[in-house]
């Protein structure tokens, strides 16, 4: 099996423009702190803008430790609690799975897992993942690009959306037992969005399969948008024309779009997202377009107004 | 109001060093009853048991407990009507005063640990943000209840101590809105709360029990 790291620069390595730009702020503060004497506000600024700029400066993107990324989960499928999933989802059994390709595509089937995953190659992919609550982490995934089981299945040119459907066995999902939202859950992405090379179909992390609490044993991993579009154990991939009644945002249309791409300007109705509090970290850091993903998808969304389509 | 038994009863029995000390054992055991969550979250945080995102961790802990805090305030007078128990009473303060007390922790681990005294968008969440709007009115009305909690100023204000401190129903009121409004789907435990706070303030308007004698009932 061949684990293949993308050849990228990492965005961690460039220092952006930003940055720049907040070291003069931060002496200009320091400046104009002293000449009013505005003590408190004076030592909060600098304390601030030093350590925003030196958090940025040393953007390092250190994957976050393995007990957080498996303990520190939103999968209401096994409760509503971030910590209920590593405990409740212990017992789930992964295997045997099928998958069932259906809709607008040529040859539609069930597949069992491992059958659908054998012809491709399996590539580590370190992402950062951006939760619509204002959180964020980074994920060494192992996966295969969605793209690559996408081009193996040929959906016809009808097929404008894939819409993605988690298991629904309230058996096995104990959180399924209540109504807290409507399940199965349903995510989807834009035919072209679904064909990035970014996006990828996870089947582990930190180089081993995806525990249970993750979304074994397939999820999907869309790093320039909120983590909710991440669907978890995937069952079903249908091709369709229209867009996808996805589920949180047919639960609060004013809350979650179904693009749900990372932005910083889109405030969510309840809380800001210019920033982003990292897991491990004490200083919220600056949430940037498209997770910092922007150099390569932003031209997915040309002539987009990205605040009506958030 | 009904003497207190035993302890500073009238007469010539002066109560004894030791029964006053008992006499005080439920006042302490309630105090360190309602400083152990503080304790657990000082604890939780110097030993590193604080979840992943510990700011929320703490957030949500110290929000959980100054809505329960308050609650519990609330039930006293109806456990009192109930149970006869007129002790009780006397512990309505403190469990209010730690109500305020978590509350303002809430409101501390947000302005100093969650945005860092980054003014711009405190009073941005406080003004255009409804659950902080009504969350922030709530803590703001605690304040006057606080500072008129003494005996001094129980004694000052008379029957209009009572009608100022009616002003608990309306934090009680925000703080579960506020509970709730910042939920994201998952309201099972605002509206527990909730139930409580309608079944207490129902409790209420059940009239009070007055001796039958003067009531004018018919023969």
């Amino acid at each position: 099996m061949l684990i293949r790291r993308p050849p990228d620069i990492p965005s961690s390595e460039i220092t952006p423009e930003r940055a720049f730009l907040d070291r003069r702020a931060f002496i200009a503060a320091a400046g104009s702190a002293v000449a009013t004497l505005a003590v408190p506000r004076a030592v909060s600024a600098l304390v601030r803008r030093g350590a925003e700029a030196s958090a940025t400066r040393q953007r390092g993107d250190t994957p976050t430790p393995y007990a957080d990324v498996t303990t520190y989960n939103n999968y209401y499928e096994f409760g509503t609690g971030k910590d209920d999933p590593a405990r409740e989802a212990r017992d789930f059994r992964p295997r045997p799975w099928t998958v069932e390709i259906a809709g607008e595509v040529a040859r539609p089937a069930r597949y069992d897992l491992d059958d659908l995953l054998r012809p491709h190659t399996v590539q580590e992919r370190v992402y950062r993942l951006r939760c619509v609550e204002g959180w964020s982490m980074v994920v060494p995934w192992r996966g295969i690009p969605l793209r690559d089981v996408i081009g193996r299945v040929q959906p016809t040119p009808r097929a404008r959306f894939v819409e993605f459907t988690t298991l629904h066995d309230p058996q096995r999902m104990p959180g399924q037992r209540s109504g807290v939202i409507a399940w199965p859950y349903v995510e989807g992405l834009r035919m072209d969005e679904a064909m990035h090379p970014l996006a990828l179909l996870a089947t582990g992390l930190y180089g081993r399969d995806l525990p249970n609490q993750n979304g074994a044993p397939l999820r999907l991993v869309v790093p320039w948008k909120y983590g909710f579009k991440g669907i978890k154990a995937i069952v079903r991939i249908r091709f369709v024309r229209e867009q996808p009644e996805t589920t949180w945002a047919l639960m609060a249309p004013s809350e979650y779009g179904f693009y749900a791409n990372v932005n910083p300007d889109v405030d969510h109705p309840r809380w800001s997202q210019a920033r982003e509090r990292r897991i491990g970290e004490f200083l919220r850091r600056p949430t940037l377009p498209f997770n910092g993903y922007g150099e390569e998808v932003a031209q997915l969304y040309g002539g987009m107004d990205l605040r009506r389509s958030f | 109001m009904k003497e207190r038994e035993g302890v500073r009863g009238e007469g010539p029995l002066t109560p004894s060093r030791q029964s006053r000390t008992v006499g005080r054992l439920p006042r302490l055991a309630l105090l360190l009853l309602c400083l152990l969550p503080a304790a657990l979250m000082v604890y939780d945080a110097l030993t590193g048991r604080l979840a992943a995102e510990p700011i929320k961790d703490l957030t949500h802990r110290t929000g959980t407990w100054g809505i329960t805090a308050i609650t519990a305030t609330l039930a006293i007078t109806p456990l009192r009507r109930l149970t006869g128990w007129n002790r009780l009473q006397s512990y309505r303060r403190m469990l209010g005063l730690f109500g305020f007390f978590y509350i303002a922790l809430h409101f501390l681990v947000y302005l100093v640990l969650d945005q860092f005294f980054d003014w711009h968008t405190i009073v941005k969440d406080i003004t255009k943000r409804p659950y902080i709007t009504v969350g922030f009115t709530g803590l703001l009305l605690m304040v006057p209840l606080v500072v008129t909690s003494t005996r001094g100023w129980v004694k000052r204000l008379g029957r209009r101590w009572v009608a100022l401190h009616a002003l608990v129903y309306v934090t009680a009121l925000a703080g579960i809105v506020h509970f709730t409004w910042s939920q994201k789907a998952d309201l099972y435990t605002p509206t527990m709360y909730g139930f409580v706070l309608a079944v207490l303030l129902a409790a209420r308007l059940v009239p009070k029990r007055r001796p039958l004698v003067g009531r004018g009932q018919p023969g």
